[in-house]
């Protein structure tokens, strides 16, 4: 852009330098609007919430020996179930790739569409919302809290506020009690907590959980965004000219001023904006900002002025969408009289999506691809190898092996890379497949054996020969293997 | 106050607490209000925990706290947890016979794992913490046992010790030969030379073993324990001289060294240090480690 256009664009007001930098906090109860933003709002409120609070009672049948929960965190037996999927601890990358999966989503909203997360679905701002609904529902709109302070008796006002802190108090011990339901079975756990038999800890993250949703989701609300939260200010860096955000088109709100006064500027030719200055964006805030400021780290992008606004529109006959989400390119061109454009398809968007699809294929294959059993393998360190009395030397191995499956299986255990080399596992194995020595695994658990490999071959000095542990499904067939060395003197 | 009110900031509007320092006032803005309270809060939690826990010192003792905690007690209350964690298991460890939890993989798992915390605390000083031994200290993971191997051989020696002060301990010694003038030293070097070519030592440069001698004299002296044909006796603590595995090092002046003043090397007894269950435990994990017979 050159400067010529600068010049002549019409900057929306800037913040107050003067202003002192500590600012005492104003209490914000947003009016209540209706529009397609606000219906996008609600049905996404019911969705979130209601997969929050249902999931866990959603079954999943995984055989005798494993839960039935569709989701769940078995802390106590170190296991994650996801539907068909089951993580163990060392399983844990599959937690880092979603991880590494929700910031790329989150920056590809960011570049297309501005704060989607943060308008939509965060939990800060889904609670919220539904702490202001409540609100609103017991002491009214905010005009008529304005009326009450001044004309409603104390004990009616006493009254309403205590109705207000008890079901936010019922909604953050809902909050509290649907999380710890993730972490054990769901009905019985219910049960329990009912009974009062529950254990002490879900009692104790109850009371966190519903302590931290009350004073976040009731007291805190848009200081956690303003002040807590970091994402506004990556975001900042994240969003550039192209990418859509809730914007003011002050192009054509410009310049503002009361109905009247606009409508007989018009009336004599003199050009006057859209914006009819009635405060409703402001009013509709659920953070309290100014949309007609431009974008800023605490608008959360909610679109709930875009409502407010067009509402108002309406009424006014004037067309809506004075504030939309908008490009800032796109007000730029047509104050240049040229037409909008949408340019979804950017060099950062396609490299997000990329991505996204990148990792997203290699945690599908790496899942797919996984098998049911393992073997992990440690050499003793102290002592590396003995000599016995017949001459022969020897190595001693820890191995662990690993059953997946909810079943008991059987393990045929063979080493392979010493030369005349003889496979012994210390202790309680009896049974045996084609010579090599056969070990019994619990369904889903592990198996920590010694295995003793010595030779009575002549090897190099300091030999260090590479060799494989391979245990095999005496059943299935299917076979792991684990590297190690064996070691001379 | 009424001085407070005429020094009001112009541009916050808030009241100064009349403190000026080049111009520069101070701004009179409170502590916010959470944060008060919760230093108050503090402050109060820490004076109830004067009052119920151990905090001051005193001259010759300190104040004990109404709730009359002790960081010993808690230490017996986790041990006993432990024990009541454990109960079940230490219950079968004791009633299994030592073959039994060899045989089952559940209990040799269990039997291991406390073996080897056991043998960590009580016999890695000497033996190493891998049981490898050094000089003196047998290897334990090798098939080679003076004491004999098998698990209740194993048992016994952790039990009663070695030449240990226990009445029931393994006796018998090395006898010095050279200090107290039983063999002369060309014999002792004679029959040093044999004992090293019984398990095929390679000979020093410049030495040239006199086997017919040597022979002969441990025929005569050393066969009455170590066996005629040096194979050693487990009953006595004799070591197999024909198998590679020397508890002093095999060079010839470790040998020498060994005949002329004899060996006798120590082990505790453990029978009254370690409970029951802590020796089964011990033997399980000595015997597993690979050597066991």
């Amino acid at each position: 852009m050159n400067m010529a256009t600068k010049v002549e664009r019409l900057e929306p007001p800037d913040y107050d330098d003067e202003a002192p930098l500590y600012e005492a906090r104003r209490r914000i109860y947003p009016i209540a609007v209706h529009g397609t933003f606000r219906r996008i709002k609600w049905a996404l409120l019911i969705v979130t919430l209601g997969i929050y609070y249902l999931l866990p009672f959603l079954r999943w049948d995984r055989g005798p020996n494993a839960p039935s929960q569709a989701v769940l965190v078995d802390l106590a037996n170190g296991r994650f179930y996801f539907f068909f999927i089951e993580i163990w601890p060392q399983e844990i990358y599959y937690l880092t790739g979603l991880l590494i999966l929700a910031a790329l989503v989150l920056f590809l909203m960011n570049a297309v569409a501005g704060r989607l997360w943060c308008g939509y679905l965060c939990p800060q701002t889904v609670w919220t919302d539904l702490f202001q609904a409540i609100e609103r529902m017991v002491e009214g709109d905010p005009r008529e809290r304005r009326e009450k302070l001044k004309t409603a008796s104390r004990t009616q006002r006493a009254f309403e506020a205590a109705a207000k802190h008890t079901l936010w108090l019922m909604v953050a011990w809902w909050t509290g009690g649907a999380w710890v339901l993730y972490f054990a079975d769901a009905p019985t756990l219910v049960w329990q907590l009912f009974t009062g038999t529950a254990p002490l800890v879900a009692y104790l993250w109850i009371a966190i959980l519903t302590f931290t949703t009350y004073v976040l989701a009731g007291h805190m609300r848009e200081q956690v965004c303003t002040y807590m939260c970091p994402w506004p200010r990556i975001q900042a860096a994240l969003t550039d000219e192209y990418a859509y955000n809730v914007t003011y088109r002050h192009d054509r709100g410009e310049p503002r001023g009361s109905l009247k006064k606009s409508e007989a500027l018009r009336a004599v030719g003199v050009p006057s904006g859209d914006c009819i200055d009635c405060r409703q964006c402001v009013a509709a805030c659920p953070t309290g900002v100014d949309i007609r400021l431009g974008s800023q780290l605490a608008c959360i992008q909610c679109g709930l002025c875009i409502d407010a606004c067009d509402t108002v529109m309406g009424k006014v006959g004037r067309p809506t969408r004075l504030i939309a989400y908008d490009t800032e390119m796109n007000i730029e061109r047509r104050q240049q009289g040229l037409a909008p454009v949408a340019k979804v398809f950017r060099a950062r968007t396609l490299l997000y999506a990329g991505l996204i699809l990148l990792i997203g294929a290699i945690m599908v294959a790496a899942l797919a691809m996984r098998g049911s059993e393992g073997v992990s393998v440690i050499h003793d360190r102290n002592p590396l190898f003995v000599r016995l009395s017949d001459g022969a030397l020897r190595n001693a191995y820890t191995l662990r092996i690993v059953n997946k499956q909810p079943l008991p299986r059987r393990f045929a255990i063979a080493v392979d890379g010493v030369p005349e080399g003889r496979l012994e596992i210390v202790g309680g194995l009896s049974q045996t497949e084609n010579g090599h020595p056969v070990v019994e695994v619990g369904p889903d658990q592990t198996y920590e054996l010694r295995a003793l490999v010595s030779t009575a071959a002549k090897l190099p000095a300091n030999a260090s020969l590479p060799v494989v542990f391979s245990v095999t499904d005496v059943i299935g067939g299917e076979t792991t293997t684990a590297p190690d060395h064996f070691k001379g003197p | 106050m009424a001085e407070h009110h005429t020094n009001v900031d112009a541009v916050t509007g808030v009241s100064t607490t009349g403190h000026e320092w080049d111009g520069i006032r101070e701004l009179n803005n409170p502590l916010p209000r959470w944060w008060l309270w919760t230093f108050y809060a503090c402050i109060v939690w820490a004076v109830l925990y004067w009052i119920a826990y151990p905090a001051w010192p005193l001259v010759s003792n300190y104040t004990s706290g109404v709730l009359g905690w002790t960081s010993r007690d808690a230490v017996q209350v986790q041990l006993a947890d432990l024990r009541t964690q454990r109960g079940a298991f230490a219950q079968k460890l004791q009633d299994a016979s030592l073959e039994q939890i060899e045989a089952s993989p559940e209990l040799l798992a269990f039997a291991r794992a406390q073996g080897r915390a056991a043998f960590g605390d009580n016999c890695a000083p000497c033996h190493g913490t891998g049981a490898a031994g050094s000089i003196g200290y047998p290897n334990l993971n090798d098939d080679d046992w003076m004491w004999g191997g098998s698990l209740e051989q194993v048992q016994q020696t952790i039990l009663h010790g070695i030449r240990s002060t226990d009445a029931d301990a393994h006796l018998g010694d090395m006898p010095a030969f050279g200090r107290d003038a039983m063999l002369a030293r060309p014999e002792i070097v004679a029959v040093a030379d044999y004992a090293r070519s019984l398990s095929a030592l390679p000979v020093p440069a410049g030495v040239t073993p006199d086997l017919a001698k040597g022979r002969q004299v441990f025929a005569a002296n050393c066969a009455a324990c170590h066996g005629a044909d040096g194979k050693g006796n487990v009953e006595l603590g004799a070591p197999n001289l024909t198998d590679g595995i020397w508890l002093y090092g095999s060079s010839r002046d470790s040998v020498i060294a060994t005949i002329a003043n004899g060996r006798a090397g120590m082990m505790p007894a453990w029978g009254g240090r370690l409970d029951p269950t802590t020796i089964k435990a011990l033997t399980v994990y000595v015997h597993a480690l690979g050597g066991g017979r």
